[in-house]
């Protein structure tokens, strides 16, 4: 029989919903608080496994502490859910736009620049107004409307005091019209399990949850499964939830998340969100 | 008529007030709680042995998210 380590740093409510599942799917679940102890990096698969499981859903709410897990669990011959390469690419939206444009996957028009020179420049090819995000970032933090040369200039400056290398990477990116809310689709493996509108809250442009972002169920098209599967497998597969925005030409993909919050899709849809996660995750032990 | 399950709790004291914060029996090892009287959060520890002690929750990272 297959175990299950849940690795994580906070207990949220995602968290609570997988314990749960997994004893109702009589799963052996072993919970990881990687806060409270050490890791070896020494391959030894089976002592490894005796004290995360052989398939680890790595759910940390750090993304580097996840991240770095990752790396050491998938070194000793751990499966992870997600896999370290999976983990890198969505964990960098530069990353994350490379692999979809690579693949040809309609993207919001991306520019990088590294210096105010630099931001300025792009801004004039891209136009006003345009979004600044950091490379790496969640919950809708640092993400920026640029609306005009003088918020250029500001974006920079505030850049430039915040002393982190990631920070001074600028990722640039169309803005595009659309109403005003995104599409979250959650796939797990190589299935659209559950999908879900999500509408910004009041006086703010950003849809995400963490910002008061609210879920509304959403069907499922032909269009949607395609770009989520499409998505899903080009950076790499597992559970994913890929966000869409519905531009004047159809849907774009502007991020996929690696370590999925779900309680706002569960709410909305009543998809048993947590009890699917447990049930790939046995699958995946078993290749 | 469903049977409502009665919740056991066990109290530790609030480091920061010394009020007394109500913790679930089951509750997990990095579970936050909060002090109900000077909304200080903390993060729940279970030590081996299954003693229960509240440490500094962590505050929001720049890496936190999804």
């Amino acid at each position: 029989m297959t175990t299950i380590g849940l690795v994580y740093d906070r207990i949220r409510w995602d968290e609570k919903a997988l314990i749960r599942a997994a004893s109702k799917a009589k799963v052996e679940l072993k919970l990881v608080d990687p806060k409270a102890t050490f890791l070896d990096t020494a391959v030894n698969k089976e002592k490894t496994a005796s004290e995360y499981g052989d398939v680890v859903l790595q759910r940390c709410v750090s993304y580097f502490r996840g991240l770095h897990i990752t790396a050491i669990l998938e070194n000793s011959g751990i499966r992870v859910i997600n896999p370290l390469q999976v983990s890198l690419i969505c964990g960098n939206k530069l990353y994350t736009t490379l692999a979809l444009e690579k693949a040809g996957i309609p993207t919001p028009r991306t520019l990088v620049a590294f210096t105010e020179e630099g931001v300025h420049k792009a801004m004039e090819d891209l136009g006003y107004p345009a979004v600044s995000k950091p490379v790496v970032g969640s919950w809708g933090r640092l993400i920026a409307l640029i609306k005009d040369k003088d918020s250029a200039q500001a974006l920079v400056e505030s850049r430039e005091q915040m002393n982190n290398a990631l920070l001074q990477t600028y990722y640039l990116q169309e803005y595009i019209e659309r109403p005003p809310r995104d599409l979250r689709i959650l796939v797990i493996g190589d299935e659209v399990v559950a999908a879900s509108y999500r509408y910004s809250h009041e006086n703010e442009w950003r849809t995400n949850v963490a910002r008061g972002g609210t879920s509304e169920p959403c069907l499922v098209t032909k269009e949607i499964e395609d770009i989520a599967l499409k998505a899903a497998e080009t950076v790499g597969g597992g559970v994913l939830a890929v966000d869409c925005m519905e531009s004047k030409n159809g849907l774009m993909v502007h991020e996929v998340n690696c370590t999925v919050e779900f309680r706002g899709l569960y709410s909305a849809t009543k998809v048993d969100i947590p009890g699917r996660i447990i049930k790939y995750a046995v699958e995946v032990g078993k290749k | 008529m469903g049977q409502r399950k009665e919740e056991t709790t066990f109290q530790l004291k609030c480091p920061e007030c010394d009020a007394e914060i109500e913790i679930p029996e089951d509750v997990i090892s990095g579970e936050i709680v909060s002090c109900p009287d000077c909304g200080m959060d903390y993060e729940v520890k279970i030590s081996s042995d299954g003693k229960a002690t509240l440490g500094t929750a962590e505050i929001e990272g720049e890496d936190w998210g999804e």
